[in-house]
């Protein structure tokens, strides 16, 4: 069969969705963030939520998240998405209002705003990027980084007396009554990038039914930070990562 | 009950101000309890408004999170603010400092009560610096009201929401402790309707309402401009502002100015304490005159710089060690000598304090 | 009874080059070019073996900066050659 035969509209299975523009992201090449990006631009598309949905960026890589996904979006101070979410979604309840954090923004700076919005049981979905490390400032020790996991803060790898264990935040946020969905979940292979748009999808089903806080994590990879190519940044991640934080869902309301 | 005839009730400042928000028909209040200013979480909170206007009241976590959530539901337009004192207010100011780089329209209320540190619980004018310039990082003004009664207490949070919506950009009530917890009786406005979401996407076209197809476009609230130039005229455009304000919004009261030879500035509850030792000076034979800035940013730079003209000396009397003093000096120019009486520590001067004030500092060292 | 047949189109001025692509498609159909490098300077995938694409979509899937399009045509086949593309699809998974 020829190519041209093949290359047709009705055809097509896998692409760029229409929410997700034609800017050039500005991650670094084989970055999580822009697959993360491409799922929650094709479960809102698919979902309906173009025109229904307020979007919370964080401080760190994701920035510039709404220079990519074409809906409303709001963009927090270090760590305060989830206020500044808590505030967007009680004010208009009737729309889908998610956060999208890193390790730093979430799990540290924005420990308090985290852990008081999911146990409050906003309802809200927060889109969490777990890779260990702080990408934007240059590859320092996150709240999150494993012990001895080599960054720009911990040059000899993370000392557990100097620098105190890595958090494991989602599993503490199962435990809160207000979450009504916790899982962990990873965009290494197509397989887990499949799960990864479902665990989106049952989230924002969740945050319009107004269920309670959904927290879906996402283990990712920091290959500049790291200091690995991508591949092996993902295999290191299927190695390293999964055992501290091991994937599946963690919580499930229903 | 008639129009004509407004229902006068008795009530704290801090009181006044949960039932004006309602009546202005506010959409969201987000605060953290802190003294002496906590009534106005506690009163919203018995007033339950969402039952009636639907408007939102939560108390958050913390300071820094109830700031940030009135920064998360101005970017949807919404009319939303906060409360503090002192210590709450500092802990806010990154967020206060987001929020005018946002151009969002919200208001802040300070309570304010003794410091520096966790300070005292009594009042004090003492966070003046941080409230006229600034108060965070970054090129930014609030507009500053001073309400000196409990009446000005209700009618300030609709001239600040008023205010911060014409101009795009955060209003603060500097209140004192005094005003917050004194009773007084009080007019409150008649209830208005919350404005609705269609109001707000024709009102506020940059708000975020989560309506990108409606609008035609996705809107972005953000304060991060990295590109120089950019970033520049994005100042610019902030300075325009201030300076519209400027040239439009100053407020100031004058008593007995006409005739005075000797000037008083001060501002909020203590503009009241002067007032009276102004009358009993005036029993006295002594021509003493008193400005009040309402707007305590935007100063009332040239009034006062006129009345400089025609008096003596001023003295600026302050719940401080001294801080207004210096926009009165600006305004002076050095014309006539301006002295300062102030206290700290939650301690308050009564009138005749003041008038002895006014006497060994202003007029015995001329006369 | 049915014959699969993919292709995919990349677009080579929004691919960073990283590779993830390459390693995840099951049939190496694709390969970063050597020498040849997009407008802004990256070595870009491309595809090298473009007979062998099921239109899996794995690529697409892993690929953070969305630059590729995948499709897939399902052609009816006679039960004969459906054994042949079930022992194909076997290898991938």
């Amino acid at each position: 069969m020829k190519r041209e035969d093949i290359i047709k509209p009705e055809n097509k299975v896998a692409g760029k969705p229409r929410l997700l523009n034609d800017k050039d992201m500005h991650y670094c090449p084989g970055c999580s963030h822009g697959v993360v990006h491409r799922l929650v631009a094709e479960v809102l598309e698919e979902m309906e939520l173009e025109d229904d949905c307020i979007g919370v960026a964080p401080v760190g890589c994701a920035v510039f998240a709404y220079s990519y996904i074409d809906v409303d979006w709001i963009e927090a101070a270090h760590g305060r998405a989830p206020a500044v979410a808590t505030a967007v979604k009680r004010l208009h309840p009737e729309k889908m209002v998610f956060t999208y954090q890193g390790d730093g923004d979430l799990a540290a700076i924005g420990t308090a705003e985290t852990i008081h919005a999911a146990n409050r049981g906003e309802n809200i979905t927060i889109i969490f990027i777990n890779n260990g490390i702080y990408g934007m400032t240059g590859g320092q020790m996150a709240p999150t980084t494993l012990e001895g996991m080599k960054t720009a803060t911990t040059p000899y790898g993370r000392n557990i007396e100097l620098n105190g264990y890595p958090l494991n935040i989602s599993d503490l946020m199962t435990r809160l009554d207000g979450t009504c969905y916790v899982t962990r979940q990873s965009v290494d292979t197509a397989a887990a990038v499949r799960k990864t748009k479902a665990a989106l999808k049952k989230a924002f089903k969740n945050s319009m039914e107004c269920k309670g806080t959904s927290v879906v994590e996402i283990l990712s990879t920091c290959n500049s930070g790291w200091k690995m190519s991508p591949v092996a940044a993902n295999k290191w991640m299927q190695e390293n990562m999964t055992q501290k934080y091991a994937l599946g869902d963690l919580k499930k309301n229903d | 009950m008639s129009n004509d005839k407004p229902e006068v009730m008795l009530m704290k400042g801090n009181e006044a101000i949960a039932h004006a928000a309602i009546r202005y028909g506010c959409d969201g209040y987000f605060g953290y309890p802190i003294t002496p200013q906590s009534e106005i979480l506690e009163t919203l909170e018995a007033l339950m408004p969402w039952e009636t206007t639907g408007m939102v009241v939560l108390q958050a976590e913390s300071e820094v999170a109830s700031i940030n959530m009135v920064y998360g539901g101005a970017s949807t337009g919404k009319a939303v603010f906060t409360s503090s004192s002192s210590p709450g207010i500092s802990l806010m100011q990154e967020g206060i400092s987001y929020i005018a780089a946002g151009e969002l329209p919200a208001l802040i209320v300070n309570v304010m009560r003794g410091g520096p540190g966790l300070g005292t619980i009594h009042p004090s004018q003492a966070d003046y610096f941080q409230a006229t310039k600034g108060g965070g990082h970054g090129d930014y003004h609030l507009i500053v009201l001073a309400p000196k009664s409990v009446q000005e207490m209700a009618d300030f949070v609709a001239l600040g929401f008023d205010l911060a919506f014409k101009y795009r950009t955060p209003a603060m009530i500097l209140a004192d402790g005094i005003v917050g917890q004194m009773m007084e009786k009080v007019v409150l406005p008649p209830q208005r309707p919350r404005r609705t979401n269609e109001q707000i996407m024709k009102e506020c076209p940059w708000a975020a309402t989560g309506d990108a197809i409606k609008r035609g476009h996705p809107n972005v609230l953000t304060t991060l401009e990295l590109d120089s130039a950019q970033m520049e005229k994005n100042n610019e455009r902030f300075q325009a502002t201030y300076r519209k304000i400027e040239e439009n919004e100053v407020r100031f009261e004058e008593y007995l100015t006409d005739d005075a030879e000797w000037l008083v500035v001060a501002f909020g509850s203590i503009a009241r304490i002067c007032q009276t030792a102004i009358d009993e000076g005036r029993k006295q034979g002594l021509k003493i005159g008193l400005i009040r800035p309402i707007t305590l940013w935007p100063f009332p730079y040239e009034e006062i710089s006129r009345l400089s003209k025609k008096t003596r000396g001023i003295l600026v009397v302050e719940l401080n060690a001294g801080q207004m003093i210096e926009d009165v000096r600006l305004a002076v120019e050095g014309r006539v000598p301006v002295k300062h009486f102030g206290r700290m520590g939650g301690i308050v001067p009564d009138p005749g304090e003041v008038l002895k004030a006014i006497r060994e500092k202003l007029i015995d060292e001329q006369e | 009874m049915a014959k699969i047949f993919g292709a995919v189109e990349i677009n080579r001025n929004r691919c960073k080059g990283c590779d993830l692509c390459v390693e995840a498609c099951p049939c190496d159909v694709l390969a970063l070019h050597k020498r040849e490098v997009n407008e802004r300077g990256y070595l870009f995938a491309h595809v090298v073996n473009p007979d062998a694409c099921i239109g899996c979509g794995a690529c697409a899937a892993v690929c953070p900066d969305s630059c590729i399009e995948v499709y897939r045509f399902v052609e009816s086949l006679p039960r004969a050659e459906f054994k042949n593309n079930i022992v194909k699809e076997a290898k991938i998974a």
